[in-house]
């Protein structure tokens, strides 16, 4: 347990709560953002570079721009009198406690953190790369098509409301 | 407690519990699925955690699988939002309290 | 005698870091390099920005600055101290701290991206194995901070401004990655020092840079064109468009923190001009083989400076263009252009073993072919008249 490590929890935990307790949701998605770039330092710690480095690039720069988007087009923020939290907050809240105790009661006693950590090994670009075209190459290439599957299909639905004007 | 994993694992299971207390708890769709992000994180964070922390790191599956689900998850953020705009389009609300359509 | 005068800054940091303690000396290496850093690039700032006035003025007909200083060179220093003496404004339905935090983010991004990019034989700051990520997803963050600048200070027009921006910051950081990637298939490596490294050899006198092969030229227009939009620069600057929105999303910003826009700005700039001469210009290697003798960081910045004169150059010449020609240009053209020029360098990269000839026929078949395509393609359905012109009466 290390000092960065604490900053780090301390930061993500920090902002993560402010993101899903804030009113104003503009506020909530900054928060967000902050949330990941504090995820993509955990990566930066635990050795793992380029899963940081794609972290920040795809969360900080497309997923939250895509949320401030939303929030904006969807006038979600304007409205300030607003209950925030549903009317079955409190069935939810009693499921989070209940997820939370198992997870704990989980982790802490668990046969697998009482054994030795293995040492920290080199992660070159190349070495992902490599893998990534070998045993992985069939993966890629779904996560390719699913990439394109989804921009067709956000496209169209978000734009759905015109083309039904236009058949009018 | 000397293994950094317990650590990291616990950081993860706090983000899982938050990010579904968002998902459960609020009342904006939009925020719904910033709940679903962070759940999604914390088992990223879980997979990086064990990658480095388990027994053949030289493997990368943990890497591979993170990679691969950062991918899947602006793919469902894109879907997602482009349903909550056409949602929102149609019923002029983003409350899940006020979809109950379905509803008999 | 011309290596040490290379290394001279390698030596003169390792020279400091001997007076630190043997615990402090990996910091003071750090605080060093990075004081150094911030230094020589807000001082090439506040040179950029008279030499950027003056010449404009120069190609607008006038003259430009010329009151503080010899030859107003001194006007930056001017500026500043009119920056730092303004009143701080922050209108009253604003956000404070989202309108005081986005100045703050604008300017971090562009002087961290700075510390891969090899400024000299030995002088990267920190060689990241996957440094050109590094570049583009801190870079990334600085399409947030424009929003949050023109988000929180609840103006009409720094909110379309930002809009703006933020589209065609996403739209265009399309097509700077894409044209980037043909450089790292060749390399075959995400580090930076390498690509400039395979870059180092010389054919007779001539270098080998990327620049001089059909897809290297390519690449390389098109990443200076998406790098001037990835910039905010004329004839991209839409989101700033003075005549239409006024300012852009920092409208409502006065003083020092008006002064960190724009100094977040032109670090910015100067971050990708680096990033293009590492990637198709050599980086810090010399342009002619009997010129290696003047060192490597005067070539660097030798090169900088001339991206920057074509900057301001392209700045006083071409007029702005309308927003719905900057996305067909963007998505109709830049896109599928960077897309065949990866193809082109696919096709270079297995003809290796053929003669030079074949491949460069080859490649440059492939690129002018879709250009014209491409370029074609954009103009069949308008109908393009002669240009009249209308004199007030």
């Amino acid at each position: 347990m290390t000092i960065s490590f604490a900053i780090i929890a301390v930061v993500i935990i920090a902002a993560s709560v402010a993101a899903i307790t804030l009113r104003h949701l503009i506020h909530c998605s900054l928060a967000l953002v902050v949330a990941f770039a504090g995820l993509a330092a955990a990566y930066l710690q635990l050795n793992a570079q380029f899963v940081g480095f794609a972290q920040l690039l795809v969360y900080v720069g497309a997923v939250s721009i895509l949320v401030v988007f939303a929030i904006l087009l969807t006038r979600s923020g304007e409205n300030p009198n607003e209950e925030i939290f549903s009317k079955t907050w409190m069935a939810g809240a009693a499921v989070v406690v209940a997820v939370l105790g198992v997870l704990v009661w989980a982790i802490t006693n668990s046969e697998v953190v009482k054994r030795e950590p293995s040492p920290a090994t080199e992660v070159t670009v190349r070495g992902i790369g490599d893998v990534l075209m070998n045993r992985f190459v069939l993966p890629l290439e779904v996560i390719g098509l699913l990439l394109t599957a989804a921009l067709i299909g956000a496209v169209i639905i978000a734009m759905s409301d015109r083309q039904e004007r236009k058949m009018k | 407690m000397s293994n950094p994993l317990v650590g990291y694992l616990l950081l993860s299971a706090f983000l899982f519990a938050i990010g579904m207390a968002g998902a459960l708890t609020r009342r904006n769709a939009i925020l719904v699925l910033v709940g679903i992000e962070l759940m999604l994180n914390a088992a990223n964070l879980n997979f990086i955690a064990f990658w480095r922390f388990g027994p053949n790191p030289e493997a990368l599956t943990g890497v591979m699988f993170v990679i691969f689900s950062i991918g899947l998850a602006a793919a469902e953020a894109a879907v997602g939002l482009a349903l909550i705009i056409a949602i929102y389009r149609h019923y002029k609300t983003t409350s899940v309290d006020e979809m109950d359509q379905l509803k008999g | 005698m011309a290596d040490s005068i290379d290394q001279i800054f390698v030596n003169l940091k390792h020279w400091l870091v001997g007076f630190a303690p043997e615990p402090w000396q990996g910091l003071a290496s750090i605080v060093i390099s990075i004081a150094a850093l911030m230094g020589v690039f807000a001082t090439l700032f506040a040179v950029t920005t008279i030499l950027e006035r003056k010449g404009l003025g120069r190609i607008q007909n006038r003259y430009g600055p010329n009151r503080v200083g010899p030859f107003g060179f001194l006007q930056p220093a001017a500026d500043g101290i009119k920056a730092l003496i303004k009143e701080d404004l922050v209108p009253r339905s604003a956000d404070k701290v989202v309108h005081f935090l986005a100045p703050l983010v604008l300017v971090i991004p562009p002087f961290l991206v700075l510390s891969v990019l090899p400024i000299g034989r030995n002088m990267t700051l920190v060689d990241f194995d996957a440094g050109i990520l590094f570049f583009f997803s801190v870079g990334a963050i600085m399409e947030l901070s424009v929003f949050m600048a023109g988000w929180s200070s609840r103006n009409k027009y720094s909110l379309l401004g930002a809009m703006r921006a933020i589209a065609q910051m996403i739209s265009y950081e399309i097509p700077l990655i894409l044209s980037s990637v043909t450089v790292i298939m060749i390399v075959g490596s995400l580090s930076l020092n390498e690509i400039v490294a395979a870059q180092g050899g010389f054919n007779g006198a001539f270098p080998d840079w990327f620049v001089f092969t059909p897809w290297g030229f390519a690449g390389f227009v098109l990443f200076m064109i998406a790098a001037t939009a990835e910039s905010n620069r004329s004839p991209f600057d839409l989101p700033e468009g003075e005549s239409e929105i006024i300012a852009g999303y920092y409208i409502e910003y006065s003083g020092f923190k008006f002064a960190l826009f724009f100094l977040g700005e032109y670090i910015g700039l100067f971050a990708v001009s680096g990033l293009g001469i590492t990637l198709f210009l050599g980086g810090w290697g010399a342009p002619l083989s009997f010129l290696q003798f003047i060192p490597s960081w005067a070539w660097f910045f030798a090169k900088l400076l001339a991206l920057i004169a074509v900057f301001i150059w392209i700045r006083g010449t071409l007029p702005r263009l309308r927003q719905d020609q900057l996305m067909n240009f963007a998505w109709k053209f830049m896109l599928p252009m960077t897309l065949l020029n990866i193809v082109a360098a696919a096709v270079w990269h297995f003809m290796l073993p053929l003669p030079a000839a074949a491949r460069w026929i080859a490649c440059s078949a492939i690129i002018i072919g879709s250009y014209i395509l491409l370029g074609r393609g954009l103009m069949e359905r308008r109908k393009i008249g002669r240009r009249t012109y209308r004199f007030a009466e």
